[in-house]
């Protein structure tokens, strides 16, 4: 496996605000080898897939097409930012009071800043992005702001690079919905780095909705200050091939973070979450639970590292990891990776997978239930918990409360 | 309530099942006529509860031969929702608890999917939690647990009733009540119990599972049988209830030594 001769010398010149970083991303993948599966966190994943980026044309200039017209209107008072790759998502909108635009010697200074301190900056899937993103979209939040939801939309076998910043000032608070669409065999480069300011909060939901044939490699890194909170709500399915990163590091302990994710895979999918938490100080704390639906012979992966080095005692983290088998060919792979130094401290773990129980079929079936009905409940009750996390009341608007998992609605 | 020219809601017939292979049935021949209501007794593992998931249509359980008539239907020819459907309920013996699936939402969707098949409207949001909480005096039942997942954290005595407050809503024509004594403590009981009277009609029959008396002391049945290893040993009145109570059942075990089975 390889990235096809002469990729990287047809892309556009490396120009504008991140020409220094397309140098950088581009000279790594010239040298760097391709991801293989010898390496750890490569391991299960179906390379070809990964290898079939090269075949899509790269997002420019070129407005590639997608129909706004089945979005869903955006909630009162928030502002609904369009990131396709091309067009400028900040053209014609006026930005409300707190949030501004990062720039000049101040953007410089902060891009990248997060990825180093989540120790993610030189991975492949960053350093493609790195490569390819022509735009980056670079925000402050300054105190209590509106909801912002940014949509990010991929079509037409295009593969559709994007990049974003926020740095969440100190007491700062924001919720933020962001949607990663894709449609047309078309795929999504995403880096999205956070820097959350001590007592500053923010509530992230992300929404990664793909039409069946197409792909996703999004990265999240969030460096969290002391006395800050973070809470990641992320919803994927409809991925032929999806890899979602997100990276944390609590910088100086004291701060808090929650994942709650739900990964749903149907047909031969393949979609892997590779989650990691750090606390570089003490007594910070995160709740994570990860669930996994597999349809028909599709294959999730779940890879949560948690590292609690020395300095970070009185840390108190929970994994959980929670699996359904829809079918006797759908495969799930799910590793906790717990390194654990500092000594006062309450880690705790845990990965289940199961199937549909019979007896709670069998129990509502005897109700008057059809066996689909019961099993769509059954599916329903599994994660709606998560759905009901989403910001912005995503999984109403942009779901309409529900998921199709290999054929069936729940 | 005997009537003799009460119709005939339920017939089994020299019905024998086995599971994972196992036989369990033996025969077992029952009518139940409309108005009545049944009480079968029995030892653990003498068939009581395998006969009662045989006729909710348990997908464990095979039916080797015999028959099951329902209002002149075959019923064994019936998936479990559609005998559900047609007025067939199974009060569980341990009724299962489903995590984030709402009981009020639960209770809703099979309400109408009965109400549908009996040609009635169905219910709307607003109007059937009118209705169900009309039903919950019927078991005194606390408001709170609609709002909860179906069983989730319920207590024995809070899950039985949660069991009677479904055969409440869904107007059974048969009931098959599996122990639902069990785990009951003495005030629990004459409630659910008096929820089982409420709904007893001169159109509906009850079957009650059950190992004790102390059911048949708040709710009066016309029959009893006697099970024992998978059929029905002996049938009489309430009288043979209050004998059982008295000698046991190792009589059972003698009269089938008797016929050369252990």
């Amino acid at each position: 496996m390889a990235m096809p001769e002469g990729w990287l010398t047809q892309l556009p010149a490396p120009a504008g605000t991140l020409e220094p970083v397309q140098r950088r991303g581009r000279l790594a993948l010239s040298e760097d080898s391709f991801p293989s599966r010898r390496q750890e966190s490569w391991r299960l994943t179906d390379l070809r897939r990964l290898e079939a980026l090269f075949q899509l044309s790269l997002a420019d200039q070129r407005p590639h097409h997608f129909s706004a017209d089945s979005w869903p209107s955006v909630p009162q008072q928030s502002l609904r930012l369009v990131i396709d790759g091309s067009q400028d998502p900040l053209q014609g909108v006026i930005l409300p009071a707190g949030i501004s635009l990062l720039e000049g010697a101040e953007l410089q200074q902060a891009l990248g800043h997060t990825l180093s301190r989540c120790r993610c900056a030189s991975d492949w899937p960053v350093e493609l992005n790195h490569g390819v993103s022509q735009q980056i979209l670079a925000l402050r939040i300054r105190g209590k702001v509106p909801p912002v939801e940014l949509v990010m939309v991929a079509a037409d076998a295009m593969l559709v690079p994007t990049r974003v910043l926020l740095l969440v000032e100190e007491k700062a608070e924001l919720d933020c919905l962001q949607v990663l669409s894709a449609k047309g065999q078309a795929a999504h480069s995403h880096l999205l780095e956070i820097h959350l300011g001590q007592e500053s909060k923010m509530n992230h939901g992300l929404l990664a909705l793909g039409d069946g044939q197409e792909a996703l490699l999004a990265n999240l890194a969030v460096e969290q200050e002391s006395r800050s909170h973070y809470s990641l709500v992320s919803v994927s399915q409809g991925w032929s091939f999806g890899r979602l990163e997100p990276s944390l590091v609590q910088v100086d302990g004291q701060a808090s973070a929650s994942i709650h994710g739900l990964s749903i895979t149907a047909a031969d999918e393949q979609f892997a979450v590779h989650t990691a938490m750090r606390f570089e100080g003490p007594e910070g704390t995160l709740d994570q639970v990860q669930k996994t639906i597999a349809a028909d012979h599709s294959h999730s992966i779940f890879n949560g590292a948690i590292q609690v080095p020395r300095p970070a005692q009185r840390t108190n983290a929970s994994q959980l990891s929670r699996s359904l088998l829809l079918s006797g060919r759908a495969r799930v792979d799910a590793k906790p990776e717990l390194e654990i130094v500092a000594d006062d401290v309450r880690c705790t773990h845990g990965a289940t997978v199961s199937q549909l129980q019979e007896d709670q079929l069998f129990y509502l079936r005897s109700r008057g239930i059809t066996q689909s009905s019961a099993a769509a409940l059954l599916l329903r009750g599994y994660f709606q918990d998560v759905l009901d996390r989403l910001p912005l009341d995503g999984s109403q608007r942009w779901l309409g409360g529900n998921l199709q998992m290999g054929g069936m609605t729940s | 309530m005997i009537r003799p020219d009460a119709e005939p809601l339920l017939e089994i017939t020299d019905l024998h099942a086995s599971v994972e292979g196992k036989p369990i049935l033996n025969g077992v021949n029952l009518q139940v006529k409309a108005g009545e209501i049944h009480a079968v007794m029995g030892r653990n593992g003498s068939g009581k509860s395998t006969l009662s998931k045989v006729l909710a249509g348990h997908p464990a359980y095979r039916v080797t031969s015999g028959s099951v008539r329902y209002l002149g239907r075959d019923l064994l020819d019936l998936e479990p929702e559609e005998r559900s459907r047609l007025g067939v309920f199974l009060g569980f013996q341990y009724p299962i608890e489903i995590p984030g699936v709402s009981n009020l939402e639960f209770l809703r969707v099979s309400t109408n999917a009965r109400r549908e098949k009996q040609g009635k409207e169905e219910f709307d949001t607003f109007d059937f939690d009118d209705h169900v909480r009309d039903r919950l005096q019927v078991v005194q039942m606390d408001p709170a647990f609609l709002e909860r997942s179906v069983n989730e954290g319920f207590s024995g005595g809070e899950k039985k009733r949660n069991e009677i407050l479904q055969m409440a809503l869904l107007d059974p024509v048969v009931a098959i009540l599996d122990e639902t004594d069990s785990g009951l403590d003495i005030d629990a009981l004459r409630i659910v119990a008096g929820g089982v009277n409420q709904l007893a009609s001169p159109d509906n029959c009850t079957l009650l599972i059950t190992h004790y008396q102390r059911l048949l002391d708040e709710i009066t049945p016309d029959y009893v049988h006697v099970m024992g290893a998978g059929r029905i040993l002996r049938t009489g009145g309430r009288d043979l209830a209050l004998e059982l109570e008295k000698t046991g059942y190792d009589w059972v075990d003698q009269l089938l030594a008797a016929e050369g089975v252990s």
